[in-house]
């Protein structure tokens, strides 16, 4: 090797540790990327598959479901077990209890693309953690449910005729289906 | 009270004092600047969740390593063992006597300064070694060796740039050394090499600013930093020399590599940067010159810094290439090349 062709190597190489430089001072001027993550969330992704849970009908308020145990069937680990009841002025059958054995569930959806009228779905509940196998190998969906059913009636207020047929709730407290869409 | 402050046993506990606490509150936030600057250089934050943006992090840390508790492992030499992590300390709070934070901010100045850094400079190798020997780990002694070899060879181009700033200054003194570079960022000797504005001549060496580049890379290579990191080398020697210190002994080692940080990066503003003098003319003396002095000496330390999170860690023949292959034969270049330019005018004005 020449000596002229070692000085220019030299030079050649130390220019490259300016380009280094300057691209990491250019990196550490842009704005930082971290997410706090107890403080601050990400959204999370449409296809995430938490646990699954059950819709509501966003007509009525009440979940979809009419407990035709297709999920059950569907579901290789049985870890679905539903039941449902015709309630007093509905046509069909709704859900009235669902539990989960979370604890076998593989999260395969098999019981989200079996359902014939969606009534269920992936929820996007992913910081799932507890000190007890309890919490998880009973987990009632439908109590879920019927949570978001009476928070979704409190920001959907009856129109008047709904709050008429209101005043005929069954024994059992649970509400009748609201018979039109609320104006909100 | 001049005159009590000015006392002999006085000055050397004031400065003791003063030294300890400037090395250890730099040891601690320096570790907290190098943790945020390379979160900033990966785009994260760095610790911020300890006071308000990590200010205390520092201190956590500092309370972490003393409550932890300082073991010998079995077959340690133990009285090196013990006493490697003092040595390694000795050597920077000795560097830091002569060094002229400001006109009159100086613990001792000697006219033999310059030489008086570099003396106590070579020791810190020492320490590595007898650290990394009296751990008795294979790692520890693999690092000693890299240490001693790598210390060996950028020691030698850094003391020939060193002599070539001794031929432009002519002096050992810091302070004088500094004085010299007064009146204005052209007249530092980083500049003052290509063209002298206060005599109005062209300078001694236009190679200055090269100079201190290999200065610069000879200090990081001396302090054991990125990408000259061969001692600790943590993916290959899981951490050299420091394998088995824990605690503070372990945090000692940082504290000094740090403090050698601050000499290396003071030395390097007061041999290029003109020290304590202000860039533009104005604004200089007393706390003034302080201010500017340690601006400088942060922005060097800070760009050591940047370094470590830009480059990764060289092989190790490659550094010692680095420093046999090129540096050296730069430096004595440069050498050459300043008595040449200084000398040659001389010969011919007798001459003719």
């Amino acid at each position: 090797m020449s000596l002229f062709s070692v000085i220019r190597e030299t030079l050649f190489g130390f220019k490259s540790l300016i380009v280094g430089m300057r691209i990491t001072a250019l990196e550490a001027a842009k704005p930082i990327k971290t997410v706090q993550y107890p403080h601050d969330t990400l959204p999370m992704p449409a296809r995430f598959r938490g646990h699954i849970q059950l819709v509501l009908d966003p007509v009525t308020g009440r979940p979809k479901c009419n407990a035709c145990t297709v999920c059950e069937k569907a579901c290789p680990s049985g870890c679905i077990d539903l039941d449902g009841l015709k309630r007093e002025g509905d046509k069909r059958k709704s859900v009235s209890k669902y539990l989960l054995d979370f604890t076998k569930c593989s999260l395969c959806g098999s019981c989200v693309e079996a359902c014939p009228s969606d009534a269920i779905e992936f929820s996007r509940q992913y910081n799932v953690v507890s000190l007890s196998r309890t919490t998880f190998d009973n987990m009632d969906l439908y109590a879920k449910a019927e949570a978001e059913a009476s928070e979704w009636t409190k920001n959907h207020p009856a129109p008047a005729e709904a709050v008429v047929a209101a005043s005929a709730v069954p024994e059992d407290g649970l509400k009748p289906a609201l018979p039109s869409a609320p104006a909100a | 009270m001049t005159t009590f402050l000015s006392l002999e046993p006085v000055r050397v506990l004031l400065y003791l004092v003063g030294v300890c606490a400037f090395v250890g509150a730099n040891a601690a936030y320096l570790v907290l600047a190098e943790r945020k600057g390379a979160g900033r250089i990966q785009r994260r934050p760095g610790p911020n969740e300890a006071g308000w943006a990590g200010i205390l992090q520092p201190l956590a840390d500092g309370a972490k390593l003393l409550a932890k508790q300082v073991m010998a492992p079995p077959g340690t030499d133990g009285l090196l063992y013990r006493l490697a992590p003092l040595m390694v300390m000795a050597p920077p709070l000795m560097c830091l006597v002569t060094i002229p934070f400001g006109e009159h901010l100086v613990a001792r100045n000697i006219n033999i300064g310059l030489l008086f850094v570099f003396a106590f400079g070579s020791i810190n190798v020492m320490a590595l070694m007898l650290g990394g020997w009296a751990s008795r780990n294979k790692f520890s002694i693999m690092s000693a060796a890299r240490v001693v070899s790598q210390n060996v060879a950028y020691e030698i181009p850094m003391l020939l740039v060193v002599i070539t700033m001794l031929m432009v200054t002519g002096t050992l003194d810091l302070n004088e050394i500094v004085t010299q570079q007064s009146g204005g960022f052209w007249n530092w000797n980083v500049l003052r090499g290509i063209w002298d504005f206060k005599a109005g001549h062209i300078g001694a060496n236009p190679l200055m600013p090269v100079t201190f580049v290999i200065f610069y890379i000879c200090m990081l290579a001396e302090t054991n930093r990125a990408p000259f990191d061969m001692a600790e080398a943590e993916s290959e020697l899981v951490a050299g020399a420091f394998t088995e210190y824990g605690g503070m002994g372990f945090g000692v080692f940082f504290m000094a590599e740090y403090a050698n940080i601050v000499v290396g990066c003071s030395v390097a503003t007061v041999l290029f940067f003109g020290g304590y003098e202000s860039p533009i003319g104005i604004l200089s003396g007393g706390l003034w010159g302080t201010a500017w002095f340690l601006a400088k000496a942060y922005a060097l330390i800070f760009t050591v810094i940047w370094v470590r999170w830009t480059f990764p860690r060289t092989q190790f023949y490659n550094l010692l290439n680095l420093s046999w292959k090129i540096l050296i034969p730069i430096s004595l270049v440069t050498l050459l090349l300043t008595g040449v330019m200084m000398k040659v005018p001389m010969l011919l004005h007798r001459l003719f």
